[in-house]
């Protein structure tokens, strides 16, 4: 009898379903998974000890570059984090900005999730509806804070700064000119705000519209249903947490067990999978971005109806304003020692934890009393969820490892930090 | 989360583990410290009884404690003699690897800090288990109790080199292939060791002593944070104010 012996595959880091730079050597038997070893790394920048060098606030903008399609996200456990350890607490108004963007931020990232895996999965167009949408949201990150993605926009005591009264609009182009530039301004005419709430109006017939592509494709399921199952026990052995756990059926969602910001204030549901497969782990991620949506909504009324400060009035923490700047030098010293040398922290440490769209991404932050972090260690949902890619795709196809990976809902700048 | 003293964490963990555990509870967090021996009983005690059912491993990291506390400017003597303006320090990112600090052993140097979850009772708990050694720092490994924690004590091999004892495949995770050191350790310079390049002549990638000069700009200072009380202050009186 001819002896056959598994053999050896390598898979990414340069391929498109890798999501990045991830490298997975595999042994396989024929076309079927014996042993999947992923080799992490290739983007690591040593965020965590850069940061020790650092006065705390010129590390948030390493934040956004850790998970870059969820960037507010991570700006707000490291911020909340170091909030904790002051002692302060943000503005009203802020927190609530805080929530919004937090939601953005969270359909931000499920658009560019549903996009790249349906087209890991073969399905082309979604990515293409996905990005419309995306490119949109990506105008209000703009407009608040100046970059399309990394905003450095929360700040220990609030945000930079308040929400601005006009979006930018499109300017008249040879492909853009009458009433089609009338249309596409449209909805840039009143107030960020404005803008927000004609998007929001808008988005759940777009959500319909991704549904309509995938839910009951019968391409889609067969790639999904019954792949990669995962129990609520192994779920939380392997220290899952955000959509990859309610996928299982576990209703754990920190934004209502342990709400920080104004989630307490919000209605929303919590959607929750039955089988813990790839397919309702989609269901779940469909269904948040409705969710989302309903937050948006109302913080959108909240902050139409009550203007106030966004950043805490304490010169030691937070800068003052130009205009005070330059009529009171007590503030004007206040502004030189806060850029230079920073704020120092009270000794002590904090861990702190926010629903990122992926799951729990958390901040734990040591401090000695100094100006710059003694140690912050940065917990990323997808390093945990990635680390249990062996036991789950034993047994399976290779063409299932990439349905995992997009499940799984990886970026790589987390998972390397 | 809002425990009554009789049900809270600290008594609870009090009564069961009595003195294996030094408990303290700061801002509703709760921090257990324990030795590396008990470690395994505790945790699988945490994870199985009802009591406790941490079913959750959230998060375990390496950290090092040296140079905890050391200032590279001196505020206290600044109303007396002025400010001195020359810096001198060893901290993070000041140092190449000839110059890195040296004998700076303390006594209980590398710690492995431990974030749990219990979904049942909602609640956390951190635990903290210092390396009795300094020149080998070991720990025994959770893998049995959450197979999750694999990765993570992987990374806090990789970068602090702490050795945990029972690992099934205790490799490096983030550094590169080949790297030598641990890049976390406070004596690590914040610079590295080598740098990478492509070389023509020889046409492949090779390996450089790292040229870039060591250089930090903002000096490392702690203050009495009753600056910062006063300020707090001074902010409750504005909005009284207002």
């Amino acid at each position: 009898m001819q002896e056959i012996r598994n053999y050896t595959m390598n898979f990414g880091p340069q391929h498109p379903a890798a999501h990045g730079v991830l490298r997975l050597i595999m042994e396989m038997d024929g076309e079927t998974i014996v042993r999947a070893d992923p080799h992490v790394g290739l983007l690591h920048r040593g965020t965590e000890k850069l940061a020790e060098s650092k006065p705390f606030n010129q590390s948030i903008g390493y934040m956004d570059r850790l998970d870059y399609v969820s960037m507010m996200c991570n700006e707000h456990a490291y911020v909340r984090s170091i909030e904790t350890l002051l002692g302060i607490e943000a503005p009203e108004r802020a927190q609530y900005i805080r929530t919004m963007f937090d939601e953005i931020t969270r359909i931000l990232n499920h658009l560019m999730w549903i996009g790249s895996n349906a087209l890991d999965l073969g399905a082309m167009a979604v990515i293409l509806y996905a990005f419309r949408e995306r490119e949109e949201l990506m105008d209000v990150y703009e407009a608040v804070s100046g970059a399309r993605m990394h905003a450095t926009y929360y700040r220990p005591g609030g945000v930079y700064r308040d929400l601005p009264e006009q979006m930018s609009k499109y300017r008249e182009s040879p492909w853009h000119k009458g009433a089609d530039l009338k249309r596409i301004n449209s909805w840039r005419e009143g107030s960020m705000l404005d803008y927000l709430e004609a998007f929001t109006a808008d988005f759940p017939s777009k959500v319909d519209e991704y549904e309509e592509l995938l839910t009951t494709n019968r391409i889609w399921k067969q790639r999904t249903v019954g792949i990669g199952v995962i129990s609520p026990e192994l779920a939380q052995q392997w220290g899952m947490t955000g959509a990859m756990l309610r996928g299982s059926g576990v209703e754990w969602d920190l934004r209502k067990k342990q709400p920080y910001a104004k989630y307490a204030e919000m209605d929303f549901d919590i959607p929750v999978g039955v089988n813990g497969d790839c397919y309702d782990r989609y269901l779940v991620r469909v269904e948040e971005m409705r969710q989302s949506n309903r937050i948006i909504r109302q913080c959108v009324q909240w902050l139409k109806a009550n203007p106030g400060p966004v950043m805490v009035k304490n010169f030691k923490v937070a800068p003052p304003s130009r205009v005070e700047m330059k009529e009171d030098m007590e503030a004007m010293i206040h502004h030189f020692k806060l850029f230079t040398e920073g704020y120092c922290v009270p000794a002590g440490e904090t861990y702190c934890a926010v629903e990122a769209p992926k799951g729990e991404f958390g901040c734990y932050l040591v401090s000695d009393g100094a100006n710059k972090p003694f140690r912050v260690h940065l917990r990323a949902p997808g390093f945990a969820h990635l680390s249990s890619m062996d036991t789950i795709v034993r047994g399976h196809m290779l063409a299932d490892v990439v349905a995992m990976i997009g499940t799984y809902d990886l970026v790589f700048g987390e998972v390397d930090r | 989360m809002t425990d009554t003293p009789k049900t809270s964490l600290a008594t609870q963990l009090i009564a069961r583990f009595g003195d294996t555990l030094s408990i303290s509870t700061v801002r509703n967090e709760t921090v257990a410290e324990l030795a590396a021996a008990d470690l395994i009983a505790v945790a699988t005690a945490l994870r199985d009884e009802p009591a406790f059912r941490f079913s959750e491993l959230i998060d375990l990291c390496g950290i090092d404690y040296l140079g905890y506390g050391q200032t590279e400017w001196d505020t206290e003597t600044v109303s007396g003699t002025g400010f001195s303006r020359g810096v001198e320090g060893e901290a993070q990112g000041r140092f190449d690897w000839a110059g890195r600090p040296r004998g700076g052993n303390r006594p209980r140097r590398f710690a492995a800090v431990i974030q749990l979850l219990s979904l049942e009772h909602n609640r956390r708990l951190r635990l903290r288990v210092f390396c009795a050694d300094d020149s080998l720092p070991m720990v025994p490994s959770l893998t049995l109790v959450w197979p999750g924690v694999n990765w993570f004590e992987r990374e806090a091999f990789d970068l602090y080199g702490i050795i945990f004892d029972g690992h099934p495949d205790l490799r490096r995770i983030l550094t590169d292939y080949g790297f030598v050191g641990h890049p976390f350790r406070k004596d690590f310079p914040l610079i590295g060791n080598v740098e990478v390049r492509y070389d023509p002549l020889q046409k492949r990638v090779i390996y450089e002593p790292v040229s870039i000069e060591p250089r930090v700009l903002v000096p490392r200072t702690i203050r009495d944070d009753a600056d910062l009380m006063q300020a707090k202050a001074e902010a409750a009186d504005h909005w009284r104010e207002n």
